[in-house]
């Protein structure tokens, strides 16, 4: 016992501030934003009603314009865009950097780079590139498009009442897909060469090289790479407060979440937020349950 | 021997970490004078900082026992100051007093119980008569009043481009919808596409607004958020119908622009009209455009929305007695005219002189006297900060697809939630 406490005791010491600032800060705050959750709160008043699920049932029936189904719809059209934007452009650019190009780093450095820079500061400049303006007074894109006389592609972008989200998923794409091409390259450099030479061997042809020999190497590159945008893609505020602002057309979970806040109703900004947890968590867990049994396997 | 210095690193880490979190936690105490009156606002630049100084200077001669102590909070038109503020509330650390918009934007601080009732001092100050009547109903609620306004703006007012209207031989103002209508399809005609500027959410509420003034008229419109007036009424929706028919002569891309930007497309001569507060004045007077006039919503008549910057005080401020000494200034002729003449709006007082005051100004202090007051939503006069969430949401999702029945429900939505009867 004496033994345990001495090889245990120590290590638990060192790691347990951390241990107690999470406790408290992320799974006691956690805690605390369930509990307002429901509550009815509505005000900046004390009051603490215990009113069960029904601001939860209330956000999916009762909410006017059905404003927060509005606000998932948003989300899920953005989360699809952004998703296969960025693994299409990031599977794209890793393929070609694989090949073999000539002056790879800087390539690489070119398509990585706009992660560098904030959702915030992108949103302001695409906020302009994506003008809805179109014809003589357009700007930005619509501008490009017109003098290259390519007028048919001029769009209202982000203002499209039904498919604005998508646009909104471009800032984001152009952000983001650098980042996913260097997974899949690093996925690619940790493929041994044995394996592509032994493929070659047997005549295989690049086509077949790539679906039956390194794709199926890189599915837990791919997983991550899903997961890591996904779950960005459902925190999304920054992004959208800069190019739109906050309002009806492009408002997601987070920023009703902000927007209720902002009109002291504690209650159901909480209940947003845990639904939002709760959305993260579905895609992240299972995510987490996988990986912890493959390394358990190793 | 390898534990104990393992240990002893431990220990000292954990202790070191809460070392840190005891200094950071030092008790600074009060240190608060108790001459000491701390002003909550968000007044930190441009004509509002001058205003406040001017307020100041006032306050210094007329309340000479005590300090004024600025506690504003920069930024965000006030957003942050209001999150700064709901924390201090909630903590029982109140500032001596803080500004807000008067009317039922304070709703939820008289709900909770944190500010304090000031009708009897509106007596002893005599504001109960130097503020009009009007005013004065819109304020009351259940029988008190809880802020002193320093300044009120009108939200209710039409700017032109004179040229592009002179060029589409339009002379006069319009006082009625259908010839404001007829004069927007006359600039159409003329090649202006867009004759009507609006910007995002809040303009378009104003505009609403506006045309339920006209079309439901002063009394009525101020029982819509009293819950005196129906929203489902057919007055309602041709209301509604009114302003849909006032969208299709504006800019598509409202959504993306803000009353600035709106303010621009006027200035540039691209559009013939804007509906906007009349801080766009000072807006346009400091951008150095002159060919602009202004007149009251077609169909307003004399009815005066108004909009104002309250100041209240709250229940457990250290100086108290202070603290009115500031509010009798807020509300004194000196003091309103300090504060307006700084910042471009105009006194609360209906026995201001008007010379005091630039021409836009002018006009508005007559309007004033003589006007019907009633309130803004879009600014916190007649709602809550949770109904004008709602119908700035309402109002976007409108400008996006135009269905009068779904826009009505929702607002009738809207009003059943927040506005008690």
């Amino acid at each position: 016992m004496r033994y345990r406490i001495r090889r245990w005791g120590p290590g638990l010491l060192l790691i347990a501030p951390s241990l107690v600032l999470l406790a408290v800060f992320v799974y006691g705050l956690i805690a605390w934003t369930i509990k307002v959750s429901l509550s009815d709160r509505h005000t900046a008043q004390e009051s603490n009603g215990f009113v069960g699920l029904k601001n939860y049932t209330d956000l999916f029936t009762n909410d006017i314009n059905d404003r927060f189904t509005h606000s998932l719809t948003n989300l899920l059209i953005f989360t699809v865009v952004f998703m296969a934007g960025t693994m299409f452009f990031g599977v794209l650019w890793a393929l070609l950097l694989e090949r073999g190009v000539r002056a790879e780093g800087i390539f690489r450095t070119i398509y990585l780079f706009p992660m560098a820079v904030s959702f915030v500061a992108s949103g302001v400049v695409w906020r302009w590139l994506m003008n809805s303006k179109i014809g003589e007074d357009a700007g930005g894109l619509n501008w490009i498009f017109e003098q290259l006389h390519l007028g048919f592609l001029q769009n209202p972008w982000w203002t499209d009442p039904d498919w604005g989200m998508a646009a909104m998923a471009v800032p984001a794409i152009w952000q983001l897909s650098g980042y996913v091409m260097a997974l899949f390259l690093a996925g690619f450099r940790g493929i041994p060469a044995e394996l592509r030479e032994a493929a070659v061997v047997d005549g295989a042809s690049t086509f077949q090289l790539y679906r039956r020999v390194l794709f199926p190497q890189l599915t837990p590159v791919a997983l991550s790479a899903l997961i890591i945008v996904g779950h960005m893609s459902m925190k999304m505020f920054d992004l959208i407060m800069s190019v739109s602002g906050a309002q009806w057309l492009t408002e997601v979970p987070a920023v009703y979440v902000w927007q209720t806040l902002l009109t002291s109703d504690y209650a159901k900004a909480a209940a947003i937020s845990v639904i939002l947890l709760l959305l993260v968590a579905l895609v992240i867990v299972p995510y987490l349950v996988h990986t912890s049994r493959v390394e358990k396997r190793s | 021997m390898k534990f104990s210095r393992r240990a002893a690193v431990a220990i000292v880490g954990v202790a070191a970490l809460f070392g840190a979190a005891a200094c950071g936690s030092d008790d600074d105490g009060d240190g608060g004078n108790t001459k000491d009156v701390e002003v909550f606002t968000w007044w930190a630049d441009g004509g509002e900082k001058a205003g406040l100084d001017g307020l100041v200077s006032t306050f210094d001669t007329d309340c000479a026992d005590y300090t004024f102590v600025n506690g504003a909070v920069a930024g965000g038109a006030g957003a942050n100051a209001k999150q700064v503020l709901a924390s201090r509330l909630q903590q029982g650390d109140p500032p001596d007093t803080f500004q807000a918009h008067s009317g039922q934007e304070l709703t939820d601080y008289i709900n909770a119980g944190q500010i304090e009732d000031l009708s009897a001092d509106y007596k002893t100050w005599g504001l109960d008569t130097a503020f009009p009547q009007g005013l004065i109903d819109n304020l009351t609620v259940d029988g008190k009043i809880y802020s002193v306004p320093a300044n009120i703006h009108r939200a209710n007012v039409v700017w032109a481009n004179t040229k592009v209207l002179t060029e589409a031989g339009i002379t006069e103002d319009a006082t009625t919808l259908d010839q404001f209508i007829a004069n927007l399809e006359a600039l159409k005609a003329k090649g202006v596409a867009a004759p009507l500027a609006v910007g995002k959410d809040w303009t378009q509420l104003m505009l609403l607004e506006a045309v339920l003034i006209t079309d439901l008229g002063p009394e009525k419109f101020t029982g819509l958020w009293d819950g005196s007036t129906d929203w489902s009424s057919a007055d309602v929706t041709k209301g509604i119908e009114d302003y849909k028919t006032l969208l299709g002569y504006s800019n598509a891309d409202r959504d993306t622009l803000d009353w600035t930007d709106a303010e621009k497309l006027v200035m540039d001569g691209k559009a013939g009209y804007q509906l906007m507060g009349d801080w766009e004045a000072a807006d346009l007077d400091t951008k150095g455009f002159k060919e602009y006039s202004y007149s009251a919503f077609p169909g307003n008549a004399t009815a005066f929305q108004w909009l104002a910057d309250g100041f209240v005080l709250p229940k457990g401020a250290k100086n108290a007695e202070g603290t009115r000494c500031w509010l009798k200034t807020v509300g004194s002729a000196e003091g309103q005219k300090a504060f307006n003449t700084k910042k471009g709006s105009i006194p609360a007082r209906t026995d201001a002189v008007a010379t005091d005051y630039p021409e836009y100004q002018q006009s508005a202090i007559a309007d004033w006297k003589k006007g019907t007051q009633v309130p803004s939503c879009a600014h916190g006069a007649a709602c809550a900060q949770g109904l004008q969430g709602a119908l700035n949401s309402a109002v976007g999702k409108f400008s996006t697809d135009l269905d009068v029945e779904t826009f009505q429900k929702a607002l009738v939505a809207a009003a059943s939630q927040f506005i008690k009867k």
